[in-house]
């Protein structure tokens, strides 16, 4: 990898005074607590910080024999796919009909990617304030329709609702990368294969969909992290996380047995697990990138 | 032969409503459009209609819920025409907030904007100088360093929250500006971008400003700074959105009213009070407040706002 310039200033203690400020903050902001979480994961401590012992991976043993532990894995898996899924179906559609727009298409476009700017936070408020079952317009259609609503009782209807608010936020995003990804097909392509009689359908399914798949894998991997990490908001002012826990996704948890239940060693484990899973995707999304680069 | 009559039998409403459409929408004879199907291009614009009535729809009874008083919100179902109360119930909010718990919520638009300024600034002040550093110096422990930025992509603040907390509280930095900030300020994404940018300044600019004598600091104000503009830009936008919405963080080290940011502030107010006894209202005029800033600026920065979600996604 070229790093560097061959033009280079000559400094014995430039570098490290322009390097100082980002070093310091990562230090203390990011490698000493994620230390010490490695670090509180394999110690067993009560509240009071008394009574330190180091117990191997005990603390791991006992996440993975927690039926609450395991059903937040569920929870979180369940989640994701939805989110990611239904997000990307959803934003593909509108992205392939606003890619046929020529007058209009930037109308269309700014009138869709404004969501992008609304808070996780607000948009679960928002959301939840739709669907309250006491004063919730939405709910109230729902009740008229008959549909029994009330995602303070029902584990399901509590994760569709979350569901729904972190899809409608993510669907600006990728909305933005699939309309850019169909305007780089070559017009010439879709043409060929107009004449030689294939219908929109036809074309979109042998022709634009497989030339989309470098993007499409892309946004598969930035909506599961965006559903594992930047959803906690949209849980926090939704639902917290219930009715019991039917919407604590892992990072909720964290959060819950942490600060709520001031379990340190099992948060903190709970972190090292997280990390795990944040430096495979974070793997796997620049192994794509580079995989793009050899094009 | 009957059934490319039913064929058009179903197609008749479309064919009728086509023809209540603006004549530019009814020809898809333009350049880009492949054939000539107006249905098509009817139902194409139907979708797209649909597709941001439905992403505007929530927004819209948010803005709605923010005109009425109390007890019209409260009713079943809530009117969905705009109330006569908008004027009375943003000063109401912005003067001293909403529920019990609440500070006023022109105290948490300033805390949001400074946190948003200090974060979005100081992301990219220091992204500026240590890419800086990493392109136009060679000296030990480089890749060092640069692996060291890297690593903290896989480290967003969810997955370390006690311990971060718990170094922040120690520093004494709960309920201050800098606790709110300075812990957010390190970015790998930034100095990536800033990376990539300066490995496409000409070398010759840099092999001229070292000819005329200038030297590393100079030239980094004078040449690569100015030349960076758009990145900038680009970057603020997005950075500006990132550090007005953060909710985590600002959630554990403000406990002082006076220090919530906007976002907070609504979090704040939904669970000081029941369903009922709140001013739902004054909820709905706080989170329009909160949407209002990164909206806008999404909006009327949309050039540099697409740019920028792009290039900080390479």
């Amino acid at each position: 990898m070229a790093m560097g310039k061959r033009a280079r200033f000559q400094s014995q203690w430039l570098p490290y005074a322009l390097l100082a400020p980002q070093i310091a903050v990562t230090l203390v902001f990011f490698f000493l607590p994620a230390g010490q979480a490695v670090y509180q994961s394999v110690l067993i401590q009560d509240a009071f910080g008394g009574n330190v012992e180091f117990v191997w991976f005990d603390n791991f043993k006992e996440l993975f024999n927690d039926p609450l532990y395991l059903a937040s894995f569920k929870v979180t898996a369940v989640f994701s796919v939805l989110v990611a899924s239904l997000g990307l179906v959803i934003s593909l559609i509108l992205a392939a009909f606003a890619d046929r727009v020529i007058r209009g298409a930037n109308v269309y476009k700014t009138l869709l990617i404004w969501p992008y700017a609304v808070a996780p936070a607000i948009a679960g408020a928002v959301w939840m304030f739709l669907f309250n079952p006491t004063l919730g317009i939405v709910a109230y259609w729902l009740k008229l329709s008959g549909v029994d609503w009330n995602y303070l009782l029902y584990d399901g209807q509590a994760l569709l609702l979350v569901v729904i608010a972190a899809v409608w936020k993510q669907v600006s995003y990728n909305f933005l990368f699939f309309l850019a990804g169909l305007q780089s097909i070559p017009k010439s392509l879709i043409e060929a294969a107009a004449i030689d009689g294939a219908g929109p359908v036809k074309r979109f399914v042998t022709i634009v969909f497989p030339l989309l798949s470098p993007t499409t894998f892309f946004l598969l991997v930035v909506n599961i992290v965006y559903a594992f990490f930047d959803t906690f908001g949209i849980i926090d002012t939704a639902t917290n996380g219930g009715p019991g826990q039917a919407t604590e996704i892992l990072v909720y948890k964290v959060y819950k047995d942490g600060f709520k239940g001031l379990d340190l060693g099992g948060s903190a484990a709970q972190s090292v697990i997280l990390m795990i899973i944040v430096i495979t995707l974070t793997v796997v999304q620049f192994r794509y990138v580079e995989r793009k680069v050899q094009y | 032969m009957s059934s490319t009559s039913q064929k058009t039998a179903a197609r008749l409403p479309l064919l009728a409503l086509m023809y209540l459409l603006p004549r530019t929408w009814r020809e898809g004879r333009r350049e880009g459009m492949i054939e000539h199907r107006p249905v098509l291009t009817v139902v194409t614009h139907l979708m797209l209609i649909l597709g941001v009535a439905i992403v505007a729809f929530p927004v819209y009874v948010t803005l709605v819920a923010s005109t009425h008083t109390a007890e019209e919100v409260l009713q079943a179902p809530m009117p969905l025409l705009p109330g006569k109360h908008l004027v009375e119930n943003y000063l109401s909010v912005m003067a001293h907030g909403a529920g019990e718990a609440t500070a006023a919520v022109g105290r948490m638009m300033i805390n949001s904007l400074v946190s948003a300024l200090v974060i979005a600034i100081g992301k990219i002040a220091i992204s500026l100088l240590s890419a800086f550093a990493i392109v136009y110096f060679r000296f030990p422990f480089r890749s060092f360093f640069f692996w060291m930025i890297f690593v903290t992509l896989m480290l967003p603040v969810e997955v370390r929250i006690l311990p971060t907390y718990k170094v922040v509280s120690d520093l004494g930095m709960l309920d201050t500006y800098a606790g709110l900030t300075i812990p957010l300020i390190a970015s790998a994404t930034a100095t990536f971008l800033f990376r990539q940018f300066f490995l496409t300044i000409p070398e010759e600019l840099a092999e001229a400003a070292r000819i005329d004598g200038a030297g590393p600091l100079r030239f980094f104000w004078d040449v690569v700074v100015p030349l960076s503009r758009p990145n900038i830009a680009a970057l603020f936008v997005i950075l500006f959105i990132y550090g007005w919405n953060q909710y985590l963080w600002p959630l554990l080290v403000t406990t002082q009213e006076e220090m919530y940011t906007t976002v907070i502030g609504i979090k704040r107010m939904i669970s000081s009070g029941g369903d009922a006894a709140m001013d739902w209202n004054l909820v709905m005029a706080t989170a329009v407040l909160a949407m209002l800033p990164p909206a806008l600026v999404v909006i009327l920065m949309q050039k540099w706002f697409v740019k920028g979600l792009i290039d900080t996604e390479k």
